[in-house]
């Protein structure tokens, strides 16, 4: 990771949950990521593991109460986002950080047609009249393999895969510098899936933007992003580069997915399942979150919360298998 | 010689709508071995959750027979139906929809036994209960537990305890992990398995997951729009898909790996209508090896030699058709 300028920084960031009467669910704890230009950032984590409310952070969108930003810092372009106002922050929203939702169904207006759904935002950060906007809607449609002249139809006209193009087209009708994905092709079938991840690779070379994102699924991971971080309860657990996620991953709950997912390309005979269930939430266990359900754990993970530790550089893990003067 | 448990001839399901026809199931062969489990996979709407129903009567089918243990159920009674229905059982995909909510775990699982009044005795059929319960991996203590006290994962095994209730020999599998986590996915595809061996059961494993599919079936059937393009085993599948579809559909499953560098063939457009579908191969619009035939005949599921069968023209002569 020898980006020497970062688009986003994130610093010891804990976002919780307080739910009366259940306690508090720390949905993100002490997280460190940071986003090059260009680059794209795989968050990769199951249920509950604390993806969703990441991306909510950084658009500053995290419902409060009973949601709150405990501690950290978010620098997007060198500005810290957390002390940002409200006015100032739907300046960024949807012009220069923008989002797109896993369901294409419900994140599109059913009353209005697809072009105006585009236009909307164009005209809202830029100095453009009604006719431009459209111009741009159309242009926007085009670039997502859409014929411009079905700007005037409705989202319920579109196919499943043509509905995300068209959320794809209207976060990226203002160019922005980030792009917060939110399991963007999951509700999608695989040859559209192939289709829509092609398009935003295509996308993000042309326009150089950067990307968030975030998937269960670790082959989505392997063909767009650079690099991955693995959550679990609220942590990451492991950060690096791509290649070293896939070929020397250190975490055991890292290589416990890898051992839960069939491989179209290899021929195994039984999975090595990761053994229990994912904590609950309000009630998350002592000390390393996963020691439960650890192959490797001993006694001291149940006592001891591991530190975020560099085992070689850019390699992050937080286990206490690799921190010093623990026996 | 391996014995065929179930063998689904010229099998059709058509809906009519009111924009006309919808052929759901359009002509469908394939049979299935004892304890085997052939994977059925395609993409959304192309018809193999129906295929699924209409094989257990759940639906009833348009045309077409389904021999199950050399009798064609298709003409049975409602009363020999409902005997039959004993040995032919599915497990659903949304565990959280295919569970009374008002049902206890216990109660749920008893079911299939009250309903065809298997025991007399209310303490053999607890005993039951307890044994079912303890080979799905279900601990005891939830017995008297609500479904919407329990996750994905538990639901789904107690789905899988319903379905074994009855002792069948034959079970339909509807996406049964697609709801699940990754690390929840593989424990549920582990206990099948297990099961499998354990009560020689003979599975249909419905999913769009293609890595899943090909983990868990000796053979698989490729379906596009009610129709079965591709059947082979799994082996000869993935190693030479033969039809287009099947090749793109293959190239089209990200790896969890960064070694493995393939070729992507990227699909053109979307699933055409399955309604009153023209006559021609259903692939016509979007292949690239297309030819005038294509869009002028049907191609039949012919048998292309090693148990492989494909419905294309141009099987083993695509690159000529490339043109």
């Amino acid at each position: 990771m020898e980006n020497n300028k970062n688009l986003i920084e994130i610093k010891d960031l804990s976002i919780h949950y307080i739910v009366e009467g259940e306690g508090t669910v720390r949905a993100v704890e002490d997280m460190n990521l940071e986003i090059g230009k260009g680059e794209t950032l795989g968050l990769v984590g199951e249920t509950g593991a604390g993806k969703t409310t990441t991306a909510l952070g950084i658009m500053q969108l995290v419902p409060n109460p009973p949601g709150k930003i405990v501690n950290g810092e978010i620098y997007f372009e060198g500005e810290n986002l957390i002390t940002k106002s409200p006015a100032e922050l739907r300046k960024i929203r949807g012009n220069k950080i923008s989002m797109i939702f896993q369901d294409p169904m419900t994140s599109l207006n059913p009353v209005m047609t697809v072009g105006e759904q585009i236009a909307e935002v164009v005209k809202l950060h830029q100095k453009v009249n009604a006719a431009q906007a459209i111009e741009r809607a159309k242009e926007m449609l085009e670039k997502v393999g859409i014929p411009a002249d079905r700007h005037k139809e409705y989202p319920h006209q579109f196919s499943g895969g043509m509905r995300q193009r068209v959320v794809i087209a209207i976060a990226l009708a203002c160019n922005p510098t980030l792009l917060i994905a939110d399991e963007p092709t999951t509700a999608l079938d695989v040859t559209i899936q192939a289709q829509v991840l092609d398009l935003m690779k295509h996308l993000k070379d042309e326009f150089n933007t950067s990307m968030l994102l975030i998937t269960h699924d670790l082959g989505v991971v392997a063909e767009v992003c650079d690099k991955v971080a693995i959550m679990y309860a609220g942590n990451v657990i492991e950060y690096t580069d791509k290649k070293r996620l896939y070929t020397e991953p250190r975490h055991p709950y890292t290589i416990g997915l890898f051992g839960s997912i069939p491989n179209a390309e290899e021929d195994e005979e039984r999975l090595n399942p990761i053994k229990g269930l994912m904590p609950d939430p309000t009630n998350i266990p002592s000390g390393c979150p996963f020691h439960p359900r650890c192959p490797k754990a001993m006694d001291v993970c149940s006592e001891r919360k591991p530190k975020n530790t560099e085992i070689e550089p850019g390699h992050f893990v937080k286990c206490l298998l690799f921190e010093e003067n623990v026996k | 010689m391996q014995e065929r448990l179930l063998e689904v001839r010229n099998l059709k399901k058509y809906f009519s709508t009111k924009k006309g026809l919808l052929h759901a199931v359009d002509d469908v062969n394939f049979f299935i071995n004892k304890g085997e489990t052939l994977g059925l996979v395609g993409e959304s709407g192309c018809g193999k959750s129906t295929t699924g129903r209409v094989v257990l009567r759940l639906l009833e089918a348009t045309g077409g027979e389904i021999i199950f243990e050399d009798k064609d159920i298709l003409q049975f009674s409602k009363d020999e139906m409902r005997e039959m229905r004993k040995e032919m059982q599915i497990v659903f995909q949304d565990p959280f929809a295919s569970l009374n909510p008002r049902m206890s775990v216990s109660e749920i699982i008893a079911e299939p036994l009250r309903v065809n009044k298997i025991y007399k005795d209310k303490i053999d059929m607890s005993k039951r209960v307890a044994e079912l319960m303890d080979t799905v991996g279900l601990a005891e203590r939830l017995v008297n537990t609500y479904p919407h006290e329990l996750d994905g994962g538990r639901r789904q095994r107690i789905g899988i305890a319903r379905a074994l209730a009855l002792k069948p020999k034959f079970i339909v599998q509807d996406e049964p992990v697609s709801a699940l986590d990754v690390s929840i996915q593989a424990q549920i595809l582990n206990l099948m398995d297990d099961l499998q061996k354990e009560f020689s059961l003979t599975y249909l494993f419905i999913s769009h997951d293609l890595s899943v599919v090909k983990h868990v079936s000796d053979r698989i059937a490729v379906m596009y729009l009610g129709k079965i393009v591709e059947l082979s085993d799994y082996k000869s599948m993935f190693k030479e898909p033969k039809h287009p579809y099947t090749q793109a559909l293959l190239s089209a499953i990200p790896v969890p790996s960064i070694e493995v560098k393939r070729e992507r063939i990227i699909l053109e457009g979307d699933v055409p209508s399955p309604i009153n579908p023209p006559e021609g191969c259903r692939f016509y619009g979007r292949c690239r090896y297309r030819q005038p035939i294509c869009n002028e005949k049907t191609p039949e599921l012919e048998d292309i030699g090693n148990d492989r069968f494909v419905a294309c023209h141009f099987t083993n002569n695509l690159k000529e058709a490339t043109v």
